[in-house]
């Protein structure tokens, strides 16, 4: 209990990492989802196959692979990229290719009225999309994205093999030190834990607000 | 006459083997209310979305308030006439089709602030202003969700008229309405015809048509078969067809 203790700062400060990581992460992959299911949906040649192949591949290959691809992979070609910003890469390619599945559902579930009431308004295709179906399609698509970053908030878990100092990475470095494994384990599984925890509240607050409108 | 509002020459439009339309002709003149009457599937509100190419026809002319489009597939060049000719032209659907995520004000405001780049105080003012004629000035600020039928069938005609169109197509407005919430419809779509608003209405109310219409057009099977004044329509069709179909509407219980 005392070695729990002692080591709680540590890991607290780690805790703020794999939150960072997780939060920036998220904010990518939101971006590249977005982006990715409204290429899909147009159906903008090439570009739209392409889309198709990424999310494939991130579908259908562990996320530790690609992780791994992504740090050690370019140097082969004299090309590197940091620890940090490989590893957020590697997640926002991973959590954008699932989150894109849940915004072309959610696009697509719109009803197609929307679409043609924008359009009698004489708005573009884009317009509508940016004006009318996104940000419905966002309330619809909102339970999903929580899911999704409780998920990758546990995922960063996996950048400890390349180096990033986050939660896991530095309870390992604690264990070398002290020998006490159950411990600080248990000391690291509970503070993802109280994270996963205080998310959903705060994602169960923000869907109660926005499903009064719908 | 003055120039017709509305033009549609032979306009046609099948889905895939089946004929919905066979060569339409439609004129409307300026300050006209047209009422469309006809069978479940007789091409009515096809003809409607074709005017607005939420349907692309196959064959045909649509001329709104000048601006003419060929019927054909949507290029570029083409798009940019189908937008215009919107612009000019103001929609209600059946099912409303109020945008969810915005209020009833915000609804009304949109064509004009997101596409006829009004500013936005302007096209507020615009806004309060047409919500307070359609009686909805207490529940601007009210999600469409929060509305009932017949009041968001209000917004929704606020909405078109934002855009100070030159037409307003109205697709079956109270079809989705409690029998209850018909009247405040139709009374602010009356209003609208007093003073003027061309308007072509697709619709099952006889005695709104007897009201309000210069002119009701009989359709069956993807064409009109009559075009006469409500009363004559009504009382003493030439149409064996239109016979048969208002016999039903008497018997099915309308006024």
């Amino acid at each position: 209990m005392e070695l729990a203790l002692q080591s709680l700062p540590a890991l607290a400060r780690a805790s703020l990492v794999t939150v960072g990581l997780a939060a920036a992460s998220m904010a990518a992959g939101l971006a590249i989802g977005l982006v990715t299911a409204l290429i899909r949906i147009a159906n903008i040649p090439v570009l739209s196959h392409l889309m198709r192949a990424y999310v494939s591949i991130i579908r259908g290959t562990p996320l530790l692979v690609q992780i791994y691809l992504v740090y050690y992979g370019p140097p082969q070609f004299g090309w590197s990229l940091e620890p940090v910003p490989s590893g957020i890469l590697a997640l926002s390619l991973n959590v954008g290719a699932y989150l894109s599945e849940s915004f072309r559902g959610a696009i697509e579930s719109v009803p197609k009225g929307q679409m043609e009431a924008a359009y009698t308004l004489g708005m573009t295709y884009w317009t509508a999309m940016r004006r009318i179906i996104v940000p419905q399609s966002f309330r619809t698509a909102l339970p999903t994205i929580g899911n999704s970053y409780i998920g990758l908030l546990k995922d960063t878990s996996l950048v400890s093999v390349i180096t990033v100092t986050e939660l896991l990475r530095q309870s390992n470095v604690i264990i070398a030190r002290t020998w006490q494994p159950l411990t600080i384990y248990l000391t690291a599984a509970a503070l993802y834990w109280v994270m996963s925890t205080m998310f959903s509240y705060v994602q169960q607050r923000v869907e109660r607000r926005v499903s009064r409108h719908v | 006459m003055s120039e017709p509002v509305v033009q549609v020459t032979s306009l046609r439009k099948r889905f895939g083997s089946h004929e919905v339309l066979k060569g339409v002709d439609l004129t409307v003149h300026q300050g006209e209310v047209v009422v469309i009457m006809g069978p479940s599937g007789s091409g009515k509100s096809t003809l409607l979305r074709c005017m607005t190419f939420l349907e692309v026809p196959d064959e045909g002319t649509v001329t709104i308030d000048g601006r003419t489009v060929t019927a054909g597939p949507l290029t570029k060049e083409r798009m940019e006439k189908v937008r215009d000719i919107r612009r000019h032209t103001g929609f209600v659907f059946q099912s409303f089709n109020l945008f969810p995520h915005m209020t009833a004000l915000e609804n009304v405001m949109e064509g004009p602030v997101t596409v006829l780049r009004v500013p936005k105080a302007e096209a507020r003012r615009r806004a309060e202003e047409l919500l307070s004629k359609v009686g909805l000035t207490d529940h601007m600020h009210k999600h469409p969700s929060r509305l009932s039928g017949g009041q968001q069938q209000r917004v929704a005609i606020a909405r078109a008229l934002a855009m100070s169109p030159s037409v307003i197509l109205f697709d079956e407005p109270t079809s989705a309405l409690d029998p209850e919430l018909v009247g405040e419809v139709l009374q602010v779509m009356r209003a609208l015809a007093r003073e003027g608003m061309t308007m072509v209405i697709v619709t099952h109310e006889m005695a709104f048509a007897r009201d309000v219409a210069d002119r009701v057009i009989m359709m069956d099977d993807g064409a009109i078969i009559e075009t006469g004044s409500a009363e004559q329509i009504f009382t003493e069709p030439r149409e064996e067809r239109t016979r048969r179909f208002l016999s039903r509407m008497w018997r099915d219980g309308a006024p």
